[in-house]
């Protein structure tokens, strides 16, 4: 039972890092628009252009 | 002459030496449009920053100072197919954005304190083979996690609390903060005496529980202040004002001060009050006094904001705000109006005054009947204070704010704004509406009445040759026309209306007089006195189109289906008789009154209320404000003038007047949520409270017991958003 009195502790401490990292978030304004948020996240306006689609092999018909 | 455009007004320099300013943008819907402005506004060199907030509409702008302008980025804006107005943050929506922030940091402290004494008591609950000292340690750890979380997560409770018992009255957070002190010292003193049961869970959870109710409550306020606030930045209102005697610029009204000289145009709304100085015109008040009919202006009129310009071009010296006769004599009634609203008690503040003394009472007399019946203080205090724990209003601090929220948020989607908080309260009982006919039950702009009679050919040519004319009635020609491409080579006659020529036939559009057509005129006014007319003719052709303001499309169906809802509707109008019974006769209205005064609208909602009425006033005239604020409860739509809209408890917007009957729909269903919800919250006290009183109440049921009202409350809540829809 004494491993408790280092774990019970660790659990809150990790908790309250939990808690400081949302004030954080909260701090620096990461909450204020949640719409834009959810949509930023699957634009692709950070990825480089795609090279030019090869051209497809004309097929010669005889 | 010299046009500019300074928007210095809007520009913050920030700190660090760059330039920063806020727009209201119309349009912004998805993702793709968020990079399109984005992107589009970072090509601009020197543009440090452009960041779309798409849950608000807005975009921010940072720039090194120097040569850029604000006008540039709202013609980028435009170029890229954008609306877009700087706008200043209102004072209260500042504030309300302070409060949800604060709000969300007390959730989040009472959040982490819910969850990790809950992971402790949960311990301490299935831990039946735990030595008394493993306990104390988890009871103690519990308090040291409670009580600084409970000290900073209250401070809403704490405060509002205060407040009223400062004023000797009570509210909701009066039981809840004795109830948390209570609980947690009680608690406390039990953990130093070694006891088996502390109740910090209860006392953190119940604080999660109320600040995400009132989180919400707050979120949806600021949202819909929001948009308000975006709606009116859109209007852009703006006055061309002298800089110099040569030179004018477009500033925005905010800018304008008394004593500056503006020029108003014909066809241009007046931002400002003021006296003209120079020039002659006809000037249309509608908004003003409900009067349709126009007034002659020259050197020496008063002209208020909200006033159309019709046909000459106008100087105005801007007066400071209530200096003109009829400006004061509605400030005046207003603030009487305002003074004379008798305070309405909230339901919640009505159920609290019940419930304080009753549950106060039961843990009283618990206490005293352990006594009674000889057990120790000890154990007596303690099973009273389980009684309190039990009884603190969880579900009751919930019942009212969650369906609020819900029904705000469904109110939102169906085009109405809440102003005030019991706007819902007070428009569920409403028994009687008054509507003010002009701009209210009719639309704001003009339109054609007569278009069918016209050939369609003929109504595009004439709607082509309006587009070069500022005139409004000519205006509303090319609107109904749907006109997109201008003649060229229009010339204008200023007073009497536009000409060209087209395939070699003059084409005019004007006054009859002009077009040679009095003889149609006389005949299309004989008919309909109140009727704006504008002559069009081709060659040897003419015609008249006869222009007014048009009934909202679905106006005689809303006022059906408020009706049927047993509500009597009652039109007050300041415009003339024939006017207002026209409209009343088309929409069967039968209860009518015309050219009424502020003083005299007022003193009939005053004898409805008398007569035990609940009035609903909607209207948007200035002359509408004193009897906006001396209903019940009152509505305008969002085309009103600003002192309408801030005296009013709910804002519609649309064309249409379906909104007025969503918000009764919304309201009525609201309401009997909400005392469903407060019976509910009864019927859990009627339960868990005989378990306290024979001190069965462990923390386990406790917390059981109010996580489980909890819910239930809130999920009938969620019934608030489904209200049969339409006229039915």
């Amino acid at each position: 039972m004494e491993v408790m009195v280092i774990l019970v502790p660790l659990a809150l401490a990790l908790g309250l890092l939990g808690l400081l990292a949302f004030l954080w978030s909260l701090k620096t304004g990461q909450y204020d628009d949640l719409e834009g948020a959810a949509w930023r996240a699957i634009a692709d306006d950070d990825l480089p252009p795609l090279p030019p689609a090869p051209t497809p092999p004309q097929i010669e018909r005889g | 002459m010299l046009l500019t455009r300074d928007f210095s007004h809007y520009v913050k320099e920030l700190d660090s030496g760059i330039s920063h300013i806020d727009l209201a943008v119309e349009g912004v819907n998805c993702a793709g449009c968020m990079s399109k402005i984005e992107r589009g506004l970072s090509a601009i060199p020197d543009v440090t920053l452009a960041r779309v907030n798409l849950t608000d509409r807005r975009l921010a702008i940072e720039w090194k100072p120097g040569v850029l302008e604000p006008a540039q980025f709202i013609d980028r804006l435009a170029e890229l197919g954008y609306k877009a107005y700087p706008f200043e943050p209102l004072r209260v929506e500042s504030m309300e954005i302070e409060r949800s922030k604060f709000l969300l940091r007390c959730l989040g402290v009472a959040a982490f304190g819910a969850m990790n004494v809950m992971m402790l008591s949960v311990g301490v609950w299935a831990g039946s083979d735990m030595t008394p000292v493993t306990r104390d340690f988890f009871h103690w750890l519990s308090a040291l996690v409670a009580l600084p979380c409970a000290a900073y997560a209250g401070q809403p409770f704490f405060q509002s609390a205060w407040q009223a018992l400062r004023v000797r009255s009570v509210n909701m957070d009066v039981p809840i903060t004795i109830g948390v002190i209570l609980a947690l010292g009680m608690s406390l003193v039990e953990t130093i005496n070694h006891a088996e049961h502390a109740y910090f869970d209860a006392a953190v959870m119940l604080l999660t529980f109320l600040l995400a109710g009132r989180f919400l409550d707050q979120k949806m306020r600021q949202r819909t202040r929001a948009v308000a606030g975006n709606l009116a930045a859109l209007k852009a209102e703006t006055a061309t004002k002298f800089v110099s005697p040569e030179e004018i610029s477009e500033v925005p009204i905010a800018a304008i001060r008394a004593g500056d000289i503006v020029l108003l145009r014909p066809g241009e709304r007046c931002a400002v009050d003021g006296i003209v100085i120079e020039g002659r015109s006809e000037i249309d008040q509608s908004l003003i006094t409900g009067e349709t009919l126009h007034v002659h202006a020259e050197r020496g009129t008063q002209v208020y904001a909200g006033t159309l310009n019709m046909s000459g071009t106008l100087r105005v010296r801007v007066s400071a705000a209530a200096e003109g006769t009829l400006l004061a004599e509605i400030t005046r009634l207003l603030e009487h109006a305002l003074q004379a609203r008798s305070r309405y008690v909230k339901l919640a503040d009505r159920a609290s005054r019940l419930y304080a003394p009753v549950v106060h009472a039961t843990a009283l007399l618990t206490m005293l009947g352990w006594v009674a019946l000889g057990a120790g203080w000890h154990d007596a205090i303690v099973t009273a204070i389980a009684v309190l724990i039990i009884t603190c209003p969880c579900a009751l601090g919930l019942a009212i704010p969650a369906v609020q929220t819900v029904a705000a948020g469904a109110m939102f989607r169906a085009g109405v704004l809440l102003n005030s908080g019991d706007a819902i309260e007070r428009a569920a009982g409403v028994d009687t509406i008054v509507f003010d006919k002009t701009g209210t039950l009719t639309l704001p702009e003009l339109d054609v009445v007569n278009a069918a009679s016209v050939p369609e050919e003929v109504f595009q040519l004439a709607g082509r040759l309006a587009l070069a004319s500022h005139h409004p009635v000519a205006a509303a020609v090319a609107r109904a026309a749907q006109a997109k491409a201008p003649l060229r080579d229009v010339v204008e006659q200023p007073g009497h209306g536009v000409r060209a020529i087209v395939d070699g036939v003059e084409l005019r559009l004007g006054s009859p007089v002009f077009c040679d057509a009095e003889r149609q005129a006389s005949e299309i006014l004989g008919q309909d006195p109140e009727v704006s007319v504008v002559a069009f003719s081709r060659g040897q052709e003419r015609y008249v189109f006869a222009v007014r303001q048009l009934l909202r499309p679905d106006a005689a169906a809303a006022i059906a289906a408020l009706r049927s809802r047993g509500i009597s509707i009652e039109l007050l109008s300041g415009d003339r008789e024939a006017a207002v019974r026209h409209a009343a006769e088309s929409l069967g209205v039968t209860v009518w009154r015309a050219g009424v005064t502020p003083a005299d609208k007022i003193a009939h909602i005053e004898d409805l209320k008398r007569q035990g009425r609940k009035v609903m006033m909607v209207g948007d005239g200035m002359n509408d404000a004193p009897s906006l604020a001396a209903a019940t409860v009152s509505m305008s739509p969002i085309s009103a003038t600003h002192l309408s809209q801030a005296t009013a408890d709910l804002v519609f917007l649309g064309k249409e007047l379906a909104p007025v009957l969503a918000a009764v729909d919304y309201s009525r269903k609201a309401m009997s949520l909400m005392r469903e919800n407060l019976w509910l919250a009864v019927g859990y006290n009627i339960l868990a409270v005989p378990i306290a009183i024979v001190g069965l109440a462990t923390p386990l049921i406790a917390a059981l017991a109010m996580s489980g009202s909890s819910l239930l409350v809130m999920l009938n809540a969620m019934r608030a958003r489904r209200v049969r829809r339409g006229f039915t």
